[in-house]
């Protein structure tokens, strides 16, 4: 499972990049956890708004943090 | 807690069509009952207040303290339960308006309509300062014309819930409105301006490059998961800004009890026509959000200073930003951000004097 973090480094991003690192340690799940800061990378994704989390490949949240509740629900 | 639960289970049987009507109408009633006893709060506060320091306390309601123990216990309150209330009511129009929405309904507008459009969407729209670029670049691609897109960037931090609810609290409706009013028209007159001196070439050409797919759909939300969003953004502003609230308040409650007018006149009056350009060139490089400035502002004008001189000092601070134009600058040319300072910081001293000149 490959799961990427997009943001560029505001508080809110720091925070969904914490909380899916946390969620993936609690599930126990294998997945690898990239943090994307490139804008290029980020709009080739059609995602215009940070933070976002995308998982192989399916965008799971534009423009907010998730909850742990939430990514938990994702892996 | 037994609320957030009970939502959970509401979304995992939301495939019965029956249940999730039964999860709308209990949201329905909380937020009745919830407004009804927000209201009964509200409507008791003068009076609360006037008990407290008067009855309870035995101050002296022509006293310096007195007066300014009534203005604190008065104030505060008022303050938080605006600002949840509006934060709340914010929170469930963000639900609908997100960022994609945004995009693709600006797309393919006229240019006049189109400014104003996003002026005003750029008020509501969820919006952090660094996804500016991010956002840029989600415009850009939907063909959205420059200006507008301008019209939106300057909006979104200017014009800002909380700093209305300040605003309203500590300095009264006209000057919410006033600031509302002038953000909105800065926004829409500074991206129209912009939008006629073509300056597309002044975008980096990666951007122009890009050929960005459809844009991420947005996850569909359930009237119950509305709530839920609105609730979470109560909570996480309420527990940022309260400091920030309740600083300004005793600020201004010390303010209003003890500090002769006049103080500041004329450093910041409207007799001293530097004082506009002035405080939009001290405003630049400070860096705040909206609940920071407004106790500042709230402490300005106690002391004399003039509403013009604050109000532009208050709009350079939030809308042009150093670091803003940092983040920017991965996008622009910095020939187009020298002409973006310029045509907004014209806006804000247009207002400073306006102001100035009326009030």
């Amino acid at each position: 499972m490959k799961i990427l973090v997009m943001g560029p480094g505001c508080a809110k991003c720091e925070q969904a990049e914490k909380t899916v690192r946390e969620a993936v340690a609690e599930a126990g799940v294998d997945a690898s956890i990239e943090k994307v800061t490139d804008f290029q990378e980020i709009a080739k994704h059609g995602i215009f708004a940070t933070p976002a989390v995308v998982i192989d490949g399916e965008v799971k949240v534009v423009g907010k943090a998730p909850s742990k509740k939430d990514v938990l629900s994702w892996l | 807690m037994a609320l957030s639960e009970k939502t959970q289970c509401d979304c995992q049987s939301c495939p019965e069509p029956g249940n999730a009507r039964n999860g709308v109408m209990k949201y329905m009633v909380i937020g009745i009952v919830a407004l009804a006893v927000w209201y009964g709060i509200y409507s008791q506060l003068s009076r609360f207040a006037d008990w407290f320091a008067y009855s309870l306390l035995g101050l002296d309601a022509t006293s310096h303290f007195g007066t300014a123990v009534q203005f604190f216990v008065y104030d505060t309150p008022k303050v938080l339960l605006l600002l949840i209330l509006v934060v709340f009511l914010v929170g469930i129009l963000r639900s609908f308006v997100t960022v994609n929405w945004t995009r693709s309904f600006l797309a393919g507008k006229r240019e006049s309509v189109g400014n104003v459009l996003a002026a005003l969407l750029g008020v509501v729209t969820p919006f952090c300062s660094c996804s500016a670029v991010p956002l840029f670049i989600g415009f850009m691609t939907a063909g959205i014309p420059l200006g507008v897109t301008f019209s939106f960037l300057i909006a979104a931090p200017m014009v800002n819930e909380i700093a209305l609810v300040l605003l309203y609290g500590l300095l009264g409706w006209e000057v919410a409105a006033l600031y509302f009013v002038m953000g909105i028209t800065i926004a829409v007159v500074a991206g129209w301006v912009l939008g006629r001196m073509k300056l597309e070439a002044h975008v980096e050409d990666w951007v122009k490059e890009i050929r960005a797919g459809e844009a991420a759909s947005d996850v569909a939300m359930t009237w119950p998961g509305r709530f839920e969003y609105a609730l979470s953004s109560v909570k996480d502003i309420t527990g940022r800004v309260w400091k920030f609230v309740v600083l300004g308040i005793a600020a201004g409650a010390l303010i209003h009890g003890y500090v002769p007018e006049g103080q500041l006149a004329g450093i910041m009056g409207d007799e001293a026509w530097w004082s506009v350009p002035l405080s939009v060139i001290l405003g630049i490089p400070m860096y705040t959000n909206a609940a920071g400035i407004i106790p500042v502002v709230e402490a300005l004008l106690g002391k004399g200073a003039a509403l013009g001189t604050v109000l532009a000092f208050m709009m350079s601070v939030i809308a042009l930003s150093f670091p803003e134009m940092v983040i920017l600058r991965k996008v622009l040319k910095p020939r187009l951000i020298a002409i973006f300072i310029a045509v907004v910081g014209s806006g804000i001293l247009a207002v400073g004097y306006l102001f100035n000149a009326i009030v």
